[in-house]
C-alpha cells in the first residue's frame, strides 16, 4: 500500500469514529428500548398516562403531551421575542450596534443549563406562587425559562437569514414607495422565511431536548396537566430523573422514552434541513 | 444531526464520479476488506460497554464488592473511603442497583456485600444479614404551618390524593403541594412499604430527585407537604409527629416512630478475612459515629 492511500484511509476511519458515535448511540437506544415498547405495545405505550415502572406500568402519554406543551409555550414567548430583536438588529439598527448587541445575545446560548434552572427556582418559581397560585414549579416555569434559553438560537440565525436577502430587494422595494416597515414585512421577512423557519424549529429541538433547567422548574408530576400552573414531566426530565436508580425493565422502559424523543428531534431536525434546501 | 442526509448525499454523489479522481468514500465502500475492518470497529465499540463488579475484582488482590439498596450507597460509600485511606491496598467497590438487586447479588456470590434498605423475606432468610443503622423517614412541611401531627392513615389518605386540602387535616384551607421522590429512589420504596401499603402515589404529585430538593421546595413553599430521611430535617422544615410520635433519635432508635427501616448488610456467609475486618469498621465506634454523622441512627 503507498503512503498516500494509507494516509487516505486513517483520514477516513477518524472520519467514520464521529459517525459511528451517532449509529452506535442509535443502535444503542433502540436494541435497549424497543423490546420493552413491543411488549407492552406501542398504542398502550405512547397513549396510557399511568407510569409506574416498578409495578409494571408504562405509559408516557401524559409526558409526550407535557413535552409538546412545553415546547408551545417556549415557542410562544421565544419566537416573537427572537423574531423582534432580529428584525430590529438586521434591519433597524447600526452595523455598530448590532456589532455590539448580537454577540451579547449569543452569550446567552453560553450560559449552562443549571444556571437558567436555578434562577428559575429561586426567582420564577415563588414569583408564580406567590402571584398566580399553585406550587409554583409548573408549565408555566418551564415555558418562561425555555422561551429565554431558545433565544440565541432563534436571533442569530434568523438574523443571517434576513441580513442575506440581497439589498436590491430593499432598494426596489423603497424605490416603489414603500415604507421602511412595509419592505420589511412584505420583502424582506418573505425572502428570508425559509432561513426563519430553520430558525424556530432548531429553536424547538433545543426546548424539547432540554433537561436540566426543567427538571428543576417543572415539577416533575407525572399527571396530564389541566392547566398551566400545573407541574409536569417532560420525556428528557423523565429519562434523567429515574436513569440513576432504574434496572431491568424500568432501565428499557427509559430508553424506549428515549426512542420516542429521538423520533421526534429526527423529525425536527429533518424538517429544518428540507426546508433550508427548498431555498 | 441535521447533517446526517447531507453526508449520505454527498457519499451517493461521489459514487457516481467515475475514474480515479472518485473520493475516499466511493473507494473504501467497495472494498470488502475495509468493510470488514469497519463492522470490527463498531463491534469493538459495542464491547466497550460492558465491565462488572468481578472483573475488576480479579485486577486488585483486595477488592471487596458491595452492591444494593441506593438509599445505602451514598453511606457505604463514605465508609469505604475512610477505611480505604485507613488501610492502603484494600479496594472496596460500591455499586447501586436497589435493595433486591444487592440480595440477588450476595445470594448468587457476585457481591461480598449486598447492601438493602428493606426486610430480608422468607426466601432470603439463609443469608447472613447485618443491620448497621437506622432511617427514618420524616415527613415535612413548612415552619409556618400549624400542623403538628397526622395519623398514618391521614398521610395515606393524602398521598393517594384523595385529602387534596389542609383544611382536611386541622390546618388552613389551601391546596397541599404534594412532594414526592422520583421512581425507584430507595426512600420513595420505603415510603411505599411503610405508607402506601398496596396503593400508588398520586400521579398528581410533584417529583424531586434528592432528599436535598424535597427540603428546598417544602423549606420554600407554605403549602407543601413531603417525606426525606429524617437526618437531614432542618430548622427550615418542619417535622412533623405521625400517630402522635415525633421522628427524633430515640423514637428512631426504639422504632416508637413508625416510619423507620433498617439498613443492612447481608453475605452468603458470614463475613472472613477482608470482609470482617471491613464490617467490624462499620460496627466500630468510629463508623457508627460516622453514620450519625451522615443523620443516620446507629446500632450500636
Amino acid at each position: 500500500m503507498d503512503q498516500g492511500k494509507f494516509v487516505e484511509r486513517v483520514l477516513f476511519l477518524l472520519a467514520l469514529s464521529s459517525i459511528s458515535s451517532l449509529v452506535v448511540i442509535t443502535v444503542f437506544i433502540f436494541l435497549e428500548g424497543l423490546p420493552l415498547i413491543f411488549q407492552t405495545g406501542f398504542k398502550d405505550f405512547i397513549l396510557s398516562s399511568h407510569w409506574a415502572p416498578t409495578k409494571g406500568h408504562f405509559g408516557i402519554g401524559a409526558m409526550i403531551v407535557s413535552s409538546l406543551l412545553v415546547t408551545i409555550g417556549a415557542m410562544v414567548l421565544g419566537v416573537p421575542l427572537g423574531l423582534a430583536c432580529a428584525i430590529v438588529l438586521a434591519e433597524f439598527s447600526s452595523a455598530r450596534l448590532r456589532s455590539f448587541l448580537k454577540p451579547t445575545l449569543e452569550l446567552l446560548a453560553g450560559i449552562p443549563s443549571v444556571v437558567y434552572g436555578f434562577l428559575g427556582v429561586i426567582w420564577l418559581v415563588p414569583l408564580i406562587r406567590n402571584y398566580l397560585g399553585g406550587p409554583g414549579l409548573s408549565l408555566l416555569a418551564a415555558a418562561v425559562i425555555l422561551g429565554i434559553m431558545i433565544l440565541p438560537t432563534i436571533v442569530s440565525i434568523s438574523i443571517d437569514a434576513l441580513t442575506a436577502v440581497p439589498d436590491i430587494y430593499r432598494d426596489g422595494s423603497i424605490a416603489l414607495g414603500a415604507t421602511e416597515w412595509q419592505t420589511v414585512r412584505r420583502v424582506v421577512l418573505p425572502a428570508a422565511s425559509s432561513g426563519i423557519i430553520t430558525a424556530i424549529i432548531l429553536g424547538m429541538g433545543r426546548a424539547v431536548g432540554e433537561t436540566m433547567a426543567v427538571i428543576m422548574v417543572a415539577g416533575n408530576a407525572i399527571k396530564l396537566p389541566t392547566s398551566i400552573l400545573d407541574p409536569v414531566r417532560t420525556l428528557t426530565s423523565n429519562i434523567a430523573l429515574e436513569l440513576g436508580y432504574a434496572a431491568g425493565r424500568h432501565r428499557e422502559a427509559l430508553f424506549a422514552t428515549g426512542i420516542v424523543l429521538f423520533v421526534i428531534i429526527m423529525i425536527l431536525n429533518l424538517s429544518a434541513t428540507l426546508i433550508t434546501r427548498r431555498r | 444531526m441535521s447533517c446526517f442526509p447531507e453526508n449520505i448525499n454527498a457519499a451517493q454523489e461521489r459514487r457516481k464520479r467515475p475514474g480515479p479522481a472518485s473520493g475516499l468514500g466511493g473507494r473504501f465502500w467497495q472494498n470488502r476488506k475495509s468493510l470488514k475492518a469497519v463492522s470490527l470497529f463498531f463491534a469493538l465499540l459495542l464491547a466497550l460497554g460492558t465491565a462488572g463488579c468481578r472483573g475488576k475484582a480479579d485486577t486488585a488482590s483486595h477488592a471487596i464488592c458491595v452492591a444494593g439498596s441506593t438509599s445505602v450507597q451514598p453511606f457505604a460509600e463514605k465508609l469505604a473511603e475512610v477505611y480505604m485511606e485507613q488501610h492502603p491496598g484494600v479496594r472496596i467497590d460500591v455499586q447501586g442497583g436497589g435493595s433486591s438487586a444487592g440480595i440477588f447479588a450476595a445470594q448468587q456470590g457476585a457481591a461480598d456485600l449486598g447492601a438493602s434498605s428493606r426486610e430480608l423475606v422468607k426466601a432470603e432468610k439463609a443469608l447472613h444479614e447485618i443491620p448497621i443503622a437506622w432511617d427514618g423517614i420524616a415527613v415535612i412541611v413548612h415552619p409556618s404551618n400549624p400542623l403538628t401531627d397526622l395519623s398514618l392513615e391521614q398521610l395515606r389518605l393524602i398521598f393517594q390524593g384523595k385529602i387534596t386540602d389542609w383544611q382536611a387535616v386541622g390546618a388552613p384551607a389551601h391546596p397541599i403541594d404534594l412532594i414526592s421522590r422520583e421512581e425507584g429512589s430507595g426512600t420513595r420504596e420505603a415510603f411505599e412499604t411503610l405508607v402506601m401499603g398496596k396503593t400508588e402515589v398520586s400521579p398528581g404529585a410533584l417529583v424531586q430527585d434528592s432528599n436535598g430538593a424535597v427540603r428546598e421546595i417544602v423549606a420554600g413553599d407554605q403549602n407543601s407537604l413531603g417525606y426525606i430521611s429524617a437526618g437531614l430535617v432542618d430548622e427550615r422544615v418542619k417535622a412533623v409527629a405521625i400517630d402522635g410520635i415525633l421522628p427524633t433519635r430515640e423514637n428512631i432508635k426504639t422504632q416508637k416512630y413508625k416510619l423507620v427501616r433498617r439498613f443492612l448488610l447481608v453475605g452468603r456467609e458470614t463475613p472472613a478475612g477482608q470482609c470482617l475486618a471491613f464490617v467490624d469498621f462499620i460496627l466500630s465506634p468510629q463508623g457508627q459515629r460516622l453514620l450519625e454523622a451522615e443523620g443516620l441512627v446507629g446500632v450500636r
